[in-house]
């Protein structure tokens, strides 16, 4: 999950990172009592988690509460490469002279951490390592060691920093890493790090993303979710426990396992070409072992989507039983009743397939069509969601 | 002979008395994988019977374990919380092959006890993936043993029911290993790492490789592919229609700007001579033309 700049700098706060007061405002008003709780000049910063918003005109400096006020009237409601902000931060002031750049993450290929370092910042990090990629500090780090002392001074040498700042950056170095290690982060980066006119150095601007399978042991992540800005349907689902991403085709496509349901999308919209472009309506994995009560769930979430036209079934039995699969399908085909409209094309394979297929021939629902292939119950799905246009 | 897991292969279940593991083993045991242990340090000294008057004994500790049985494969059912504890104790005492089924184990502490892992010389398989099969001789995880049976088709997939889908479009044909390494953003063994051992597996005579969206493991791959690789290998990638910034069920399954994306890795693999199927079933014909010219 990614974070908000204002919940990055609340986090950096706890663990001692330096940075500047932050306040936020979801309305003018608040932002205005901000502004003067702050005092002197403040910066109005919409809260999205995208880049560019600077340019996009989502960053304001304002001299007066009115004129944050003004600001903040301006950015919220504002549409940043479709995200819409619903929130402003008023930050303090701050007289830059210079700045840096610093991120800890994730190295998937190397199976490690990787901290990047450079005394170049205020541009994209991508830009600069692909412009200037000798200043760009990479320092590999050690999972089981990870940051310590030795390390932060590795990469502040590394950067080459200015003996005067070395201590100042080392120290705000070994708090982010507290940042990522304590939080379970898989990225914390700061863009800019600065040297302020009197010399101190503040993390201006943070990203972080926090990974969810850590929840278990941070009870405290639960508030950072942003539960107003997700879908209804996919809050729906993960209220349900099921895994499900909303996408903007016509054909529903419930599956067993993540690789199979990727699979399954791109058959489809592969399939689809034949008819008009039909495409996946969302992503819907209901797992390992799933009973028919998950499959019942998941069909009642993808039939609320008016945009669904037809539905595609693709189940392979590994764990999961398709005698489990076609009593879901039939039980909330029963509960739903005459408010059950749209076909269903079923595709079971593996574990008792024989009797999933035998409960659904003999339940004989007017609505469900078995095919054999998965090749084939695609091109039949997006024929029928064509139909139905 | 196959990969990492043949009929030798004395396979011990950390978690063996949860509801998981006690299901789990009991398929594994029934598939005919030689099962000689459970791990816990409460049940220590009991016995789980299964059906078929088949014993298995408890130990306290996978080093009891070990001692006791020859045991050279782990398979872990630990719930996330555990599953880094459970993982080290392995490599403590020095088991060559761990498999971690559990899904959801945060990526620092998969981090933290692979890095462990590679300096005792523990190979591990997952986490969050179905385990390893080889038809006939031994299924160490939740892969369905009554798809297919033995042949000389290797197989490596980050997914598990994309690796039985494929397994039940080329049943008559036959695996030698099938290998499910799991969606993680870290995984214990890579593509690259089946590719080589299938590469020296003289039961292996081709490779089918299933990727899926996010990092950039299937273009390593591929490049591995060019270099080293002399069998015939054919590929698939799920993900085409994944949009950017949502995660795809697998924590690793994540598309970032232009990294990770389906296309390509499907022009790397591509580059480096491997056909790569449109769908499972095209990827299927084209492994089946390479096999029997048909």
């Amino acid at each position: 999950m990614d974070l908000y700049e204002y919940q990055a700098r609340d986090m950096f706060e706890k663990h001692g990172v330096p940075v500047l007061p932050g306040i936020v405002a979801e309305t003018p008003a608040e932002a205005r009592a901000a502004a003067e709780q702050l005092g002197g000049v403040v910066v109005v910063k919409a809260q999205v988690k995208v880049g560019g918003r600077g340019k996009a005109g989502g960053v304001k400096v304002a001299k007066t509460p009115e004129e944050a006020e003004a600001h903040a009237e301006a950015i919220l409601g504002m549409d940043i490469k479709g995200h819409t902000v619903h929130k402003v931060m008023i930050a303090a002031g701050a007289a830059i002279a210079e700045e840096f750049y610093f991120s800890v993450l994730l190295d998937r290929a190397e199976r490690r951490y990787l901290a990047m370092c450079s005394v170049e910042g205020g541009m994209e990090i991508e830009q600069l390592a692909v412009e200037r990629p000798d200043a760009l500090a990479r320092v590999a780090v050690d999972p089981i060691v990870g940051i310590d002392r030795a390390k932060a001074e590795e990469i502040v040498d590394t950067a080459g920093f200015p003996a005067e700042l070395r201590e100042a950056v080392i120290d705000a170095i070994e708090k982010l890493w507290l940042v990522y290690k304590d939080e379970d982060a898989t990225l914390v980066e700061v863009n800019p790090l600065v040297r302020t006119e009197d010399g101190s150095i503040i993390a201006l601007d943070g990203k972080v993303t926090i990974d969810e399978n850590a929840a278990f042991r941070h009870p405290d992540h639960a508030a950072l979710e942003d539960k107003a800005a997700a879908d209804p349907l996919e809050a729906k689902a993960k209220h349900m426990n099921l895994n499900y991403v909303k996408l903007d085709g016509s054909v529903g496509i419930i599956g067993n396992g993540a690789g199979l349901v990727m699979s399954t999308l791109d058959v489809v919209a592969y399939a689809g070409e034949q008819f008009g472009g039909q495409k996946p309506a969302n992503f819907l994995d209901i797992g390992g072992g799933a009973s028919a009560e998950v499959m019942a769930n998941g069909l009642d979430v993808i039939l609320h989507d008016p945009q669904v036209k037809s539905v595609f079934v693709n189940v392979f039995g590994g764990i999961t039983s398709c005698v489990a699969v076609a009593d879901g399908i039939v039980g909330a085909l029963e509960s739903l009743g005459d408010k059950a409209t749209k076909p269903l094309v079923v595709r079971l394979d593996g574990n008792a397939v024989e009797d999933g297929r035998a409960i659904l021939a003999h339940a004989a629902h007017p609505l469900v069509t078995i095919v054999e292939t998965m090749d084939g119950a695609a091109a039949k799905a997006a024929e029928l969601a064509a139909a139905a246009e | 002979m196959a990969i990492f897991l043949t009929a030798e292969s004395k396979v011990i279940v950390q978690g063996m008395t949860g509801s998981e593991g006690m299901k789990h083993t009991q398929r594994m045991l029934a598939s005919g994988t030689t099962v000689v242990g459970g791990v816990n340090p409460r049940k220590a000294g009991a016995e789980v019977e299964f059906p078929g008057d088949v014993l298995v004994p408890v130990y306290g500790t996978v080093a009891e374990a070990m001692e006791a049985t020859g045991a050279d494969v782990s398979v872990l059912f630990v719930p996330p919380p555990f599953t880094k504890a459970a993982v080290m104790e392995a490599v403590d005492a020095g088991m060559p092959l761990v498999v971690i089924i559990t899904e959801g184990v945060p990526v620092a502490d998969t981090a933290e006890f692979f890095a462990y892992a590679q300096s005792k010389g523990t190979r591990l398989i997952g986490p969050n993936c179905p385990g390893l099969i080889t038809p006939g001789a031994s299924n160490v995880g939740i892969t369905p043993a009554n798809i297919t049976g033995p042949g000389k088709i290797g197989l490596v997939s980050k997914s598990g029911t994309l690796t039985y889908q494929m397994m039940f479009e080329l049943r008559d044909l036959g695996f030698s290993t099938c290998v499910g390494i799991g969606g993680d953003p870290i995984v214990g063994t890579t593509h690259i790492d089946c590719l080589e051992a299938f590469e020296n597996d003289p039961d292996t005579a081709a490779i089918v490789m299933i990727g899926e969206i996010g990092g950039d493991a299937e273009e390593r791959a591929a490049a591995y592919i060019q270099e080293h690789v002399t069998k015939p290998v054919v590929g698939y990638v799920a993900g085409f229609e994944a949009p950017e910034g949502k995660t795809m069920g697998h924590a690793g399954a994540i598309v970032s700007g232009s990294v990770g994306t389906a296309m390509a890795k499907k022009e790397a693999l591509e580059a480096a001579g491997v056909k790569v199927g449109t769908t499972p079933s095209e990827t299927a014909r084209l492994m089946r033309e390479i096999l029997t010219g048909s």
